[in-house]
């Protein structure tokens, strides 16, 4: 779901712009530390994978089907830092290759994505890893739950959106509860699909797992006198 | 319009955009001189009209809300048949429909004339960041890999007998969906090493910089222009 041209109005799309490019800087000198000079092709890589995936349809009965966004699940795998220039550079390229969200709506898009729905997801996953006891293991709960509140967090930012910049009255407290509602449900599914996938990453290379280094650091290398027969 | 460098394309398609998005929605004549500049352009372009209409399928999650729209707007309602609808919602919902449909159009112009490479390199030379632009020409380049990578892998699900039908099937696809994350970051690994080795100092080179004639700024200049006239013909009505 991409904000179109059109729908907030014009101050409200520049302002939307102003921080999305603010945030972008941000996450730009960050990306740097977390990545060094290989940020370019990297994380390149992980937004055409961001971009396949969307594409990738789970299908949820009578004949519907959904899909991952994607938000806290790349940062997850990647850091908040190169998330954010990932979903920047995906609806970047919707926006000017498939016409998929609008042009001037695109600080909105990035603001609500690539800013809300990522560093929202990873502070949720930061806290919940916080709580739960320092284990590799307790990395996909904790991408679950911050996968989970990322979505209906960036479903009411834009309703936060709408009631300054909307173009119709509509009933705000209406239009917050719909919204919620709608993605509490699309939060379960991106919360189920995110722990999955997560988890069958990090059985084969949980060192590519960024949310999960911390924990890997303390492990120790033994070596064993004996071979277990 | 295939040969208008890449940038002048941009700017023009921000241009005009920006413009639509500023028309007050009861300006209804503004809108359609919008629309017939945005027939001329695809028409002067030479991309089939069929073509257009097939790639707009991207249009229908907001055209459902603009539907709904009517229904749950507030303010004074009127009666039409056997529905009671809000009349601010209606302006509204023809609004949103038809910005976001002008916005879709001229969009898919710039599309469907471009090159996603020429594209890049238009924003480059339109000065974002070069990080951002060179994040966004590696994406590109392998955007064509990557999807193809998972359709192979359908390919190779659906070949051992795997439907998609229920929410059983979700930890396959999820599956599907890691190996990939694996698959495209590995390849990233060894591309950045490839590219290291062969000079690669954090910024590609640039074989053709993108330069554009005054004339060509003025050709691409046409259309944002025209609607800018337009734009303040209406406003000052």
């Amino acid at each position: 779901m991409h904000v179109p041209d059109g729908f907030l109005d014009v101050p409200t799309s520049i302002g939307t712009g102003v921080v999305a490019a603010t945030g972008v800087a941000l996450a730009l000198r960050g990306a740097r530390r977390e990545l060094d000079d290989r940020t370019a092709p990297l994380v390149g890589l992980v937004a055409a994978f961001i971009f396949a995936t969307q594409m990738l349809n789970f299908p949820v009965g009578v004949g519907t089907s959904g899909h991952l966004l994607g938000g806290a699940l790349a940062a997850v795998l990647a850091g908040p830092c190169s998330a954010t220039l990932c979903l920047c550079v995906v609806l970047l390229v919707q926006a000017l290759l498939f016409a998929d969200g609008g042009l001037t709506a695109l600080g909105t898009n990035v603001t609500l994505m690539g800013l809300v729905g990522v560093w929202v997801g990873w502070s949720v996953f930061r806290g919940a890893q916080s709580i739960l006891p320092r284990r590799v293991s307790s990395v996909v709960p904790a991408g679950v739950v911050g996968a989970f509140v990322s979505v209906p967090v960036a479903a009411l930012a834009f309703v936060l959106l709408y009631a300054v910049g909307g173009r119709t009255q509509l009933p705000l407290e209406s239009l917050a509860v719909a919204m919620l509602g709608w993605h509490l449900l699309i939060g379960v599914g991106e919360a189920v699909i995110t722990g999955l996938a997560l988890s069958a990453i990090l059985a084969v290379r949980p060192d590519l797992v960024y949310g999960a280094r911390r924990v890997l650091q303390r492990r120790e290398l033994t070596i064993r006198e004996q071979v277990p027969a | 319009m295939h040969l208008l460098p890449a940038h002048t394309k941009i700017a023009a398609l921000l241009c005009f955009v920006l413009v639509v998005v500023a028309t007050p929605a009861q300006a209804t004549w503004a809108f359609a001189v919008y629309a017939a500049l945005l027939v001329v352009a695809v028409r002067a372009s030479g991309v089939p009209f069929g073509y257009m209409g097939r790639r707009m399928v991207v249009e229908v999650p907001f055209v459902l809300f603009a539907v709904l729209m009517p229904f749950v707007a507030a303010g004074p309602r009127v009666h039409w048949g056997p529905l009671s609808l809000s009349e601010p919602g209606l302006l509204g919902a023809r609004g949103l429909l038809v910005k976001g449909t002008l916005g879709v159009v001229a969009s898919l112009l710039l599309a469907s004339t471009t090159e996603p490479s020429d594209v890049v390199a238009g924003l480059d030379r339109l000065r974002l960041p070069h990080q951002l632009v060179e994040i966004m020409s590696f994406m590109v380049r392998y955007l064509e890999v990557v999807t193809g990578e998972l359709a192979r892998m359908k390919v190779a699900r659906e070949s051992r007998g795997f439907r998609p039908r229920s929410l059983g099937s979700w930890p396959v696809l999820a599956s599907t969906a890691g190996a990939l994350f694996i698959r495209s970051y590995e390849r990233g690994e060894r591309i950045h090493l490839a590219m290291v080795s062969r000079g690669y100092t954090g910024r590609l080179p640039v074989a053709h910089p993108l330069s554009a004639s005054v004339a060509q700024w003025r050709l691409a200049a046409t259309v944002p222009a025209a609607a800018l006239v337009t734009f303040l013909v209406a406003v000052s009505r």
